[in-house]
């Protein structure tokens, strides 16, 4: 034995990821890329109105069109689509896949076609005219909130969605409502910080857009829908329940999914339709999103407006916060639309000890494109608010922005901590992450940067932010799904492990992560597991992956199957070597008596006996396969703090983004590689709203950002080298310790821009710049300086 | 219907087309070599970038005809003899991907950028790929794996 290499540890290594020859060699299999005999094109045909009644849909050349198989008006496809069913518990409107009578927001669809192919498809439905009695379009959401001009659906007067939730201290699980805390907060306070801020509404722009091949097999009874989902068990269930089938009867498959970033969550009226006219037309169909469709059919993200109010004494101890907020829901509700604000009322409490804090959620109908999750899904959005208050309270009171956090910081000893808006926070250590930002910053070298730069005139600023968020998604209680994750592990008769996670990717890596903890634990080498996911053909049950739950739930799903089979496994090895299983040893390919490696058999021996096993030892089945529900008891809070600097042009204000260092917290790493990517992915997306991020109507409800022509997202140029390092705070919440890292990036960068443009412009007495940093606002703060 | 002779990656391809399909959509649908992917409609993410006579280009912004008599490199042609270009073998080492989507095109003006430019600055090579979409990786793997690359050579 001693002449074999002794395999290494793999969990916290940095491990080249085992997706990635498939993806650099153009060979992986992505929704465009499946083809079945037969198969025929969707396309839809959409309102080129924001809000109108349809009074006349004219199909007749689409029909006679040469190749094209099939026309359905919205109310034909009624006839065999249900409304679209949501996951949240709040009233909502019906929601046709296809608009019957009304449509609320242009790009809404009202009618298909299937055709032989997708040239065809596009010019039937283009052929399609639709004429509309046009009604008043509401854009903006406080003007939504007046009902004038405009209600969006009849039973939601002044186009309440969800007219007003309240949280925090003071208020009742019934509801109820005591101010006497707030009131004496504010009351006692000797300064005050209130600011209106608008975190606006983004497109998720995954590369690749949506996209489903739905077959219904006749001759079966059947149902295979592949989709660009991130959690194919969710669709499995809802394609079942839509077309009244059986979940036994439907096999959801998401094969290569090219990004996400949580608008592939939602379950959409165009995979509802495909599944439905497969089974109507007894052939497969396949459609295929365009960029153009994306902008206005796939689900937007953020569009939340606060009402903040921070009361502090002069020393910066905050005594209390107030935070109003009326969230845009868009046309309709989808899945989670409804959810997505309460997460930003959980998360208020922020990093700090805030005596009292009241919360209310409003949500609100407009005319535009639906909202739901994206990337952090509410907690940017808190972390947003509240750290743009911290840094306004910094200022106001010349206080450096760290020195104000860490005046209320929750310290580690007060873990777990229970927050009023009822979140209970694992573990942290706030002070120690922001203190390693700062040192790795050089932050008083940089303030003296700073200085020196501004006193030759140039606009350069500094911004620091912390956050905590919360991950690991979560508790049954908080998902209508349920919360847990579902893992399947298989030692194969030839030794090899195959394994089963409901945790669906799309980037995320688990592949190489999962294998890499089976590999340490069955002690084998990582090229004989293999990670199988995304089909519920073979995925027993699962939940898919969102609210970086992928490792922390899904992760600790497998540990624990992995667990049992390798107990079972003991046992067998016990019989085999006449040993107790208590000092069974798994190393190195081998399965050995504790002390005794030479005697031991080889991993895949001890496989086969288990398949084979005769004598069958007592009490054992044959056979290695086990499986496991993981249901966390709580959520996890992964923290940290980011820091930044921006220069801003004098003479175009145009915006330049310098440096930004992270320091991320969370929890142990499985591959520290893939976590930094997933770090330096989430400060893109984050940075890239704090400066050119923005989808922008008009007033008559038509998009004006509907091309990556107007809709900038981030380039290559856009970024300096980010500046990353982590502190380790295991969580108490899964026994790997690991808190999830998909979302982080997001939570802190957005509001250190912010700052840092703030910082920049501070001679021109600004307090707040509502994102995003377009160089004409910043110009004009400029002007009116100088003015 | 028109008929074009485009030799992609090494072979001759014979077809008729209409006259509107696309480069991309030809290379997808016709010839199944779908390591080329569809992005945008408007020639931003890049994702559809091939090496039409050895230069970058978006093929969704390319009508097949247009590329008649043209030579062809795509994803799937770039390794040799079962060894990985230089540039592939950087993404890999470097995690250049997470979702993989924007890989393939990423990846050819890439090759392009370090066929002007051998030894590219961090820089240059920002600004080479400015052309490309990343949704995932917030580029700096990216420039990390062309950076490798470019160190073999």
């Amino acid at each position: 034995m001693a002449t074999t290499p002794v395999l290494p540890k793999l969990v916290g290594q940095r491990i080249k990821r085992r997706e990635d020859p498939r993806l650099i060699q153009g060979k992986a299999t992505y929704v465009d890329d499946i083809k079945i005999a037969g198969m025929q094109h969707l396309a839809f045909k959409r309102s080129d109105v924001a809000h109108g009644r349809i009074t006349k849909i004219d199909v007749g050349v689409a029909q006679a069109m040469e190749g094209v198989e099939a026309v359905y008006t919205g109310a034909q496809i009624a006839a065999f689509v249900p409304p679209m069913p949501i996951g949240t518990p709040f009233p909502s409107p019906p929601h046709h896949a296809v608009a019957t009578d009304t449509v609320r927001y242009a790009g809404e669809a009202v009618a298909v076609v299937v055709a032989r192919d997708r040239y065809v498809a596009r010019d039937a439905a283009d052929a399609i005219v639709v004429s509309y009695e046009r009604l008043p379009a509401v854009v903006d959401l406080e003007q939504a909130m007046t009902g004038k001009p405009t209600v969006i659906h009849q039973d939601f007067p002044n186009n309440l969605a969800v007219p007003l939730v309240p949280g925090g201290t003071g208020v009742g699980a019934d509801s109820s409502v005591d101010d006497t805390a707030i009131t004496k907060a504010f009351a006692g306070a000797e300064v005050v910080i209130s600011q209106r801020m608008m975190n606006q509404r983004l497109a998720p722009s995954a590369i690749e857009p949506r996209g489903v091949v739905a077959h219904f097999e006749p001759g079966k009874g059947a149902m295979t829908i592949w989709s660009s989902t991130q959690n194919p068990h969710i669709l499995r269930t809802m394609i079942a329940a839509m077309n009244g089938l059986g979940q036994d009867q439907v096999r959801a498959i998401a094969p290569e999914v090219g990004g996400g970033f949580g608008a592939k969550i939602n379950i959409y009226g165009e995979e509802y339709v495909a599944a439905a006219l497969s089974k109507q037309l007894g052939i497969p169909i396949k459609w295929i999103e365009d960029r153009s469709e994306a902008f206005v059919a796939t689900t937007h993200g953020r569009d939340i407006l606060a009402y903040v109010d921070l009361a502090a004494k002069r020393d910066g101890t905050v005594l209390g916060l107030k935070l109003r907020l009326i969230a845009d829901v868009g046309a309709y509700n989808m899945l989670l639309t409804a959810a997505i604000p309460t997460l930003t009322m959980l998360m208020a409490n922020a990093c700090y000890r805030i005596p009292a804090i009241r919360v209310t959620v409003t949500e609100v109908f407009t005319n535009k494109t639906p909202t739901d999750a994206y990337r952090g899904a509410g907690r940017p959005e808190a972390t947003y608010f509240i750290e743009r208050a911290m840094d306004m309270l910094a200022r106001e009171l010349k206080m450096d922005p760290a020195d104000v956090r860490r005046k209320n910081f929750i310290q580690p000893d007060q873990f777990p901590f229970a927050t009023p808006m009822g979140a209970v926070y694992d573990s942290g250590d706030y002070e120690k992450a922001m203190d390693l930002a700062l040192k790795n910053a050089k932050w008083t070298e940089l303030k003296a940067e700073r200085d020196a730069a501004k006193a030759k005139g140039r606009l350069v600023g500094l911004g620091l932010a912390t956050y905590v968020e919360v991950c690991g998604l979560g508790p049954s209680s908080s998902l209508p799904t349920g919360g847990w994750e579902h893992s399947g592990v298989t030692i194969e008769r030839d030794g090899r492990i195959s394994a089963t996670t409901g945790a669906s990717p799309h980037g995320q890596g688990n592949e190489t992560t999962f294998g890499q903890m089976l590999a340490d634990q069955f002690g084998v080498p990582l090229e004989h597991v293999t990670i199988l996911h995304g089909d519920t053909g073979v995925v027993k049950q699962g939940i898919g992956t969102f609210g970086s739950r992928s490792q922390a739930v899904g992760g600790t799903a497998l540990h624990l199957a992995g667990g049992k089979v390798k107990a079972k496994m003991a046992k067998f090895a016990a019989a085999l070597l006449e040993a107790s299983e208590d000092d069974i040893v798994f190393e190195n390919g081998r399965v050995f008596v504790k002390g005794a490696p030479a005697s031991g058999k080889s991993f895949a021996e001890v496989a086969a006996y288990a398949y084979v096993p005769v004598p069958l030892p007592p009490g054992l089945e044959p056979g290695l396969s086990d499986e496991a529900f993981f249901e966390p008891a709580n959520n996890t809070y992964p923290f940290g703090c980011h820091i930044s600097m921006i220069e801003i042009d004098r003479e175009t204000g145009e915006p330049t983004l310098l440096k930004l260092v992270a320091v991320d917290d969370a929890g142990n790493l499985i591959n520290p590689l893939i976590v930094e990517g997933q770090i330096h992915g989430g400060l893109a997306q984050g940075i890239g709203q704090a400066m050119i991020e923005e989808v922008v109507y008009n007033s008559d409800g038509q998009m004006i950002t509907g091309s990556f022509m107007d809709y900038a997202i981030p380039r290559a140029t856009d970024f300096p080298r980010f500046e990353l390092d982590s502190t380790v705070t295991p969580t108490p919440v899964n026994p790997l310790g690991a808190k999830g890292v998909g979302e982080a990036g997001t939570l802190g960068s957005t509001p250190c821009i912010v700052a840092a443009a703030v910082d920049a412009l501070s001679e021109f007495g600004v307090t707040h710049i509502d994102m995003m940093l377009r160089p004409e606002k910043l110009w004009r703060i400029i002007q009116g300086g100088r003015s | 219907m028109a008929q074009v002779s485009i030799t992609v990656n090494g072979k001759v391809r014979k077809a008729d087309v209409e006259p509107r399909l696309l480069l991309a959509h030809f290379l997808r649908e016709q010839l199944l070599l779908t390591g080329t992917h569809i992005g945008c409609d408007t020639s931003q993410c890049g994702a559809c970038t091939v090496l039409v006579d050895g230069r970058s280009a978006k093929s969704c912004t390319i009508f097949a005809v247009q590329a008649d008599g043209s030579t062809i490199t795509t994803i799937e042609g770039l390794a040799r003899d079962g060894q990985l270009h230089a540039l592939q073998q950087g993404f890999w080492e470097e995690h250049g991907l997470q979702c993989g989507y924007c890989t393939p095109g990423m990846i050819m003006s890439a090759v392009n950028l370090l066929n002007d430019n051998p030894a590219p600055t961090e820089q240059q090579i920002r600004e080479g790929i400015a052309g490309n979409f990343c949704r995932c990786t917030g580029y700096q793997h990216i420039v990390n794996a062309v950076q490798n690359a470019a160190g073999k050579r």
